[in-house]
């Protein structure tokens, strides 16, 4: 499967924040996105998840294809982590969650609670639910947040080896975590300007 | 499917919360009519079906805002969204768990708490039944309710602002059912509309839910 975006626009709360995005991913690419604060890096994201539509333009992507992890990784603190993990991995058709939780380095958290955790085990837990969805493509918003420096390595082979079998990834992030194959976009070229370029004094001239 | 049943239903034992607190407004509001409306002639007796409709409602109510907004403030309901599962489906899960963990066990004490309110003999069997037809409905609207107030702060009551209107028909039809049950009148109407109202909604709500949650998630 591949990623194709037609001349794509995407917005938040009515105003689009990005358009103009074409581009092709092939599989065992990664993509990064990048740009400052408030781009539209999260948007454009939640628009290929399905989670909204598209402002203009469009995208092609096979049905069932995406695994999203947002910035919040949906984990109930009350339930262990495995028992988090089964969950996330019979909703995806149940395949075994133990080389998840091994290749996150999770095995020895096994029984703990989801709110025990520290803010960085969440969030490899999160990530750890990527391997267990079995789909090809891994849309990532931030997720090197709260990880230290191993764990971010720790990723990273993740990433890459989801890449070797034939996957690909839309990351958006600042941290470089060492894809020497990735593609970059800056997103700054693609954002929406404002219509009027004329200051407010007009109504007054 | 079944995944997601289970775990809302362990959600709801660990968590306690929506579950016990529901039941033990139903169990107050029991005990405390009796006291306030005191013991002369048959004035417990005929207010018993409308009291415990009422109870049952307003129970119901309590952990109706649990229904999605738990899962949209940890970021599991955008999973959900784009998991396998169609979102109707979901929206039908977490109706059934809110109804096994709140209507059935109301339903289930109900008629011990009838014993404090004085209900006549002839009324349980038909307190059970118009509860057990009744309930379903209640937890269908109100998880109608939760999907359209999803994304909302503090939007408790906004959602008991609309959901209580559309609860109406059901209260009015259930507490008949009961009322006629306890009286030995016929009582086919109201039991076929009571069992039509949650029909109608089982059948229809799900898809109202999940497109209210999908406006919402944008």
């Amino acid at each position: 499967m591949q990623l194709t975006l037609n001349n794509l626009a995407v917005a938040r709360g009515g105003v689009t924040v990005l358009q103009g995005l074409s581009f092709t991913l092939a599989p065992g690419k990664a993509l990064i996105l990048r740009g400052p604060n408030g781009s539209g890096k999260t948007t454009l994201l939640r628009t290929l998840a399905g989670l909204q539509p598209p402002a203009g333009g469009s995208f092609d992507l096979p049905p069932d294809a995406v695994a999203y992890a947002a910035h919040a990784d949906g984990l109930k603190s009350t339930l262990t982590v495995a028992e988090n993990l089964t969950f996330w991995a019979a909703i995806y058709g149940g395949p075994p969650i133990d080389p998840a939780m091994q290749a996150l380095d999770l095995v020895a958290l096994v029984r703990r609670r989801a709110g025990e955790l520290s803010a960085g085990q969440k969030r490899r837990l999160g990530l750890a639910r990527l391997l267990v969805t079995g789909r090809p493509l891994w849309l990532l918003d931030e997720p090197t947040v709260s990880l230290d420096v191993a764990s971010v390595a720790l990723f990273a082979g993740v990433v890459r080896q989801h890449l070797g079998t034939g996957g690909l990834a839309v990351i958006a992030t600042h941290v470089d975590l060492g894809l020497p194959e990735a593609q970059v976009l800056d997103l700054e070229p693609h954002r929406a300007r404002l219509i009027a370029q004329d200051g407010f004094d007009e109504a007054f001239a | 499917m079944k995944a997601l049943l289970l775990r809302d239903l362990r959600l709801a034992i660990r968590t306690g919360g929506g579950f016990g607190l529901g039941l033990a407004f139903f169990f107050l509001l029991s005990v405390l009519v009796p006291l306030g409306v005191g013991p002369e002639g048959g004035t417990l007796a005929r207010i018993a079906p409308g009291i415990l409709w009422v109870g049952a409602l307003l129970a119901c109510l309590l952990s109706l805002d649990r229904i999605f907004a738990l899962d949209h403030e940890d970021g599991s309901l955008d999973l959900l969204a784009t998991a396998p599962i169609p979102l109707e489906a979901v929206v039908a899960l977490k109706a059934l768990a809110h109804w096994l963990v709140t209507g059935l066990p109301l339903t289930m004490v109900a008629p011990v708490l009838a014993v404090f309110l004085n209900l006549p003999t002839a009324g349980y069997p038909w307190l059970t039944i118009s509860l057990i037809l009744g309930t379903p409905a209640l937890s269908v609207i109100g998880a109608f309710g939760a999907a359209l107030t999803v994304g909302l702060r503090r939007g408790g009551l906004l959602l008991s602002l609309l959901v209580l209107p559309l609860y109406v028909p059901t209260l009015i039809f259930g507490a008949e059912v009961i009322r006629r049950g306890a009286e030995a009148m016929s009582l086919a109407t109201p039991l076929a509309l009571l069992a039509s109202i949650s029909l109608g909604a089982v059948a229809l709500l799900p898809f109202a839910a999940a497109a209210a949650i999908r406006v919402n998630l944008r």
